[in-house]
């Protein structure tokens, strides 16, 4: 077993090493190589030749620690594996593995710096190599930011070469062959004959080997997976139910439970009379836990039922309770005192702004929920103690860390059991849930314990995208935008969130102004600031975070002014822009879209553009006036991700994001009445359905810079792109979400 | 009360104002039909009762007077429905957790209507929400599914 671990350290060296690439410093903790987590319990003639790779008798498991919530990471982490370690996947088993440090991500901490995508300065390259050392001292294993591809793409396909080289050098020892006789295939060594020697038969004689340290990745032109159509690993079960959710887990002896907390936000509960609840058919137990009541029956159904029945004494929220209240609490935070950031301050827009005729404007857009369709649902079973979750989660290594505190079980007695999640969007970034079953299960020691929440537990007790006002200011000169002034108010979406993760945060809040300061234009007096509204209800990451609402800001008053400036609002982007990549797309969608051609009366065509998670993303919307309103004929999308994966899901990823971003803008918001939340189910809080989707045109550049991800960056563009596109059809400009407020959709 | 499942007989005692889809999910351990609304607003839950849709959340158990078919019954892995070799075929599927639903919503209204315009496409999967935003798909793989099923 010594044996193997040193192979299996030292294997990773190779993976790290790769990884960190050109990171100039370090310190002896970065450059500690992790422990391999796969080793434990590992039987003999087994071998895990890295973290993400192991084989024994029963064939191989890929590793993919990346969560999927829907966006495919599963299957692009395997693909990515199976590139170089050759692997048929219809074979193979693929699993997230256990949460360990290893597994950190060294990308998504650059979100939360203010390092403009576009910049190239040593501190900026400093940064970026600051967050790969953060993420790997904090061993931050997590699923965000769009960073699972460009985070994942080096380590994993390294980890498949020194699979397969390892392997094939165990070949060499037991046929005599020259390595270069040998070739890999679907899961086999191949022999000049033919023969074929399953990587299983090889993996004791590999585990006992020196591995193979010196690995070439194969070149692009080579490669069979990736930048190739794929089938998804998780189509044919998604298509047949055969998919197992953390809601469809069972298990030997489970019960059912579901919880009422105070839908006041932060409320507690005084007390509580379960006197009818437990005379209900199939209920076990009425349990206190935190804010509320856990109901324990042989049925989610009865559950739902019995909860409902039990008499709760609330207390009010300690928050501001009221949207209107919550909206003044963020006009007020517009001072000098409130500032939080102002990272763009090009030019002299104060003396700019000082006289001539200034253009001004105020924006607002509402708290947002994610309510994935799967409601948040765990299976606990606590016993002797240790833990063990099954669940969809974004931070297993947070929550293993928060159950060890809840309980006063050692985290390594805390097993989280990462399955499939029916979407999150941000939302299993949070762990509070967990916390609530865990509480259960701790009143019933030995007992598995299924919580499912019902849907209107799961809307009032989500974390929200947080509100936000704009106060926008400019100057238009001859025929060009001259002077560009952006205030944003909202709460900190960090501050709120890392507190729950136990997690320090420094200094400003990058969500509060991103996709809005770091935009590539030169616009000669151009200033962006933030101002950190005081915390009001929790709030938390919903997919591109801060950028989902500041593209709005942002592109809604550049097009205020290009229509001041009487300038075609695709030309003077263009014209403005400074960034070759973020030129491409914005031309590349004048393209798509026939920009600048003859609409029909009662059509219009709206333009938007936004920077996030380094991926320039332009859409352009149509719409057409019916006499049943507003309808939305097509939508064009251009986005720069250096290379494509897998265009099937990068088609899917872009167009499930435009319609992510027009269904909220159009339909939805989270509005607040004492603390509750007032809408509690689907048909207050609608997104997009079926009839109102547009035809969606995508297309993906590639012009091979850094690669990217892009689960969130087409989620921005298509609020501002929408009303734009309003503003052009009717003359009418909405400066508030949802738009539904202001016109009719057919 | 007797219920017919997947073309099994089962004797469910249960109360008749249990909703259907937990009749399947907790009773019998049928997990394909999903929990999402609770209120007919999703069709995640969406089961054949005699080859027509219906939404398990809102039907009473006592009130099933007919052979029920779940997206387990409709097809499996090894021998799909022309519904579900679609759904692979456009990989429609993001989380997947609205799909059975979908499919099952498709495949019924495939039976009544075997060559749909999108518009009728449109009303008849409207009632099926997505939150990943499948749509786009969903409408292409439905139009394959109809020709497919017109072939057969």
């Amino acid at each position: 077993m010594s044996r193997l671990r040193t192979i299996t350290r030292r294997s990773f060296i190779v993976g790290s090493a790769a990884i960190v690439g050109g990171v100039a410093f370090g310190t002896y903790l970065y450059k500690r190589d992790l422990k391999n987590p796969l080793l434990e319990g590992l039987p003999p003639g087994a071998a895990a030749i890295t973290p993400y790779v192991k084989i024994d008798a029963s064939g191989v498991t890929l590793i993919t620690p990346r969560a999927d919530v829907g966006q495919g990471a599963y299957s692009i982490q395997a693909h990515m594996i199976a590139e170089e370690l050759d692997v048929d996947l219809d074979t193979v088993q693929i699993t997230p593995g256990p949460p360990s440090p290893v597994y950190y991500n060294g990308v998504v901490g650059v979100e939360a710096m203010p390092i403009a995508a576009t910049s190239e300065t040593l501190l900026a390259r400093t940064g970026r190599g600051a967050s790969d050392v953060a993420g790997k001292l904090l061993g931050l294993q997590l699923t965000g930011g769009s960073s699972t591809v460009p985070d994942m793409y080096d380590r994993l396909r390294m980890a498949g070469a020194v699979a397969r080289e390892t392997l094939l050098a165990a070949a060499v020892a037991q046929t005599g062959l020259d390595r270069d006789q040998l070739k890999t295939e679907a899961g086999a060594v191949v022999l000049p004959d033919g023969m074929r020697l399953a990587y299983q038969d090889l993996a004791a004689a590999a585990a006992e080997m020196d591995p193979v340290t010196e690995v070439t990745l194969r070149d692009p032109s080579e490669w069979r997976h990736l930048g190739k159509t794929q089938m998804r690993t998780d189509i044919l079960p998604k298509s047949t139910g055969t998919q197992t959710y953390g809601i469809d887990m069972a298990m030997e002896g489970m019960v059912y439970a579901t919880t009422r907390t105070n839908p006041a936000q932060g409320g507690d509960i005084m007390g509580f009379d379960a006197g009818r609840a437990e005379k209900m058919r199939g209920v076990q137990a009425v349990l206190p836990i935190t804010g509320g009541v856990a109901v324990v029956a042989d049925n989610t159904w009865r559950a739902f039922q019995a909860v409902q029945a039990v008499d709760c004494d609330w207390v009010p929220s300690p928050y501001i309770g009221d949207t209107a209240a919550q909206f003044e609490a963020v006009a007020e935070s517009f001072t000098d005192d409130r500032q939080d950031s102002r990272f763009r301050d090009d030019g002299d827009v104060s003396a700019a702004l000082s006289d001539g005729e200034v253009l001004q404007a105020e924006y607002r857009i509402p708290y947002l929920a994610h309510a994935p369709l799967e409601p948040m649902s765990v299976v606990v079973k606590l016993e002797k103690g240790r833990v063990d979750i099954w669940t969809g989660t974004q931070i297993p290594r947070f929550m293993q860390a928060n159950v060890a505190a809840l309980t006063g079980i050692d985290a390594e007695n805390v097993h989280i059991h990462v399955l499939m999640s029916g979407g999150s969007f941000g939302r299993r970034l949070e762990d509070d849930y967990t916390l609530r079953a865990v509480e259960v299960a701790q009143q019933m020691p030995g007992t598995p314990i299924k919580m499912v929440w019902s849907r209107d537990e799961d809307f009032t007790h989500d974390f929200p995208r947080p509100l936000a006002m704009a106060r926008a200011r400019g100057k238009v000169s001859e025929g060009q935008i001259a002077a560009y002034d952006l205030a944003i108010a909202a709460p900190s979406t960090a501050e709120s969130q890392m507190a729950r993760l136990n997690q320090p945060v420094f200094g400003p809040d990058i969500a509060i102004v991103a996709g809005a300061w770091d935009q590539p234009f030169a616009i000669p007096d151009y200033r962006v600031t933030g101002h950190r509204v005081p915390a009001m209800v929790p709030v938390s990451s919903w997919r591109s975070v801060g950028a989902s609402g500041n593209g709005f800001l942002h592109e809604s008053f550049m097009d205020e002014m290009c229509h001041a400036a009487g300038v075609d609002p695709l030309e003077e982007r263009l014209r403005l822009c400074t960034h070759a990549p973020s030129r491409g797309v914005l031309e590349a969608v004048g393209e798509m879209a026939d920009w600048g051609a003859d609409l029909a009366p009662g059509q219009g065509r709206g333009l938007a553009f936004c920077l996030s998670f380094g991926v320039p993303v332009a859409e352009v919307v149509e719409v057409s006036q019916t006499d049943a309103g507003l309808k939305i004929d097509r939508v064009f999308v251009a986005a720069e991700v250096g290379r494509v994966m897998d265009p099937v899901n990068f088609e899917a990823q872009l167009s499930g994001a435009v319609i992510w971003g027009l269904g909220h803008a159009m339909n939805c918001e989270l509005t607040y009445r004492d603390g509750v939340p007032q809408q509690d189910n689907y048909h207050l809080y609608e997104g997009l359905r079926l009839y109102q989707t547009p035809k969606i045109e995508v297309r993906g550049l590639e012009n091979g810079g850094k690669l990217r991800g892009i689960g969130e960056p087409g989620v921005p563009p298509a609020a501002p792109a929408l009303a734009n596109a309003i503003f052009a059809a009717t003359g009418q400009r909405i400066r508030e979400l949802p738009l539904s407020k202001s016109v009719d959709f057919a | 009360m007797e219920l017919t499942v997947n073309g099994t007989v089962h004797d469910m005692d249960v109360e008749d104002d249990m909703p259907l889809l937990w009749v399947l999910r907790d009773e019998l351990g049928i997990t394909g039909p999903k929990y999402g609304c609770g209120i007919a607003q999703c069709g995640a839950c969406t089961v054949h009762v005699d080859g027509l849709a219906v939404r398990s959340c809102q039907l009473r158990a006592a009130d099933v007077n007919g052979n029920v078919t779940t997206i387990e019954g409709l097809g499996t892995p090894e021998a799909l429905h022309a519904v579900q070799a679609e759904w692979v075929e456009h990989q429609v599927a993001q989380c997947g957790y609205c799909q059975s639903g979908q499919i099952m919503q498709a495949a019924s209204f495939l039976e009544l209507n075997p060559e749909p315009t999108d518009d009728q496409i449109d009303a008849a999967m409207s009632g099926n929400l997505c939150r990943c935003g499948t749509y786009p798909r969903i409408r292409a793989a439905v139009h394959s599914a109809a020709a497919r099923l017109r072939g057969a």
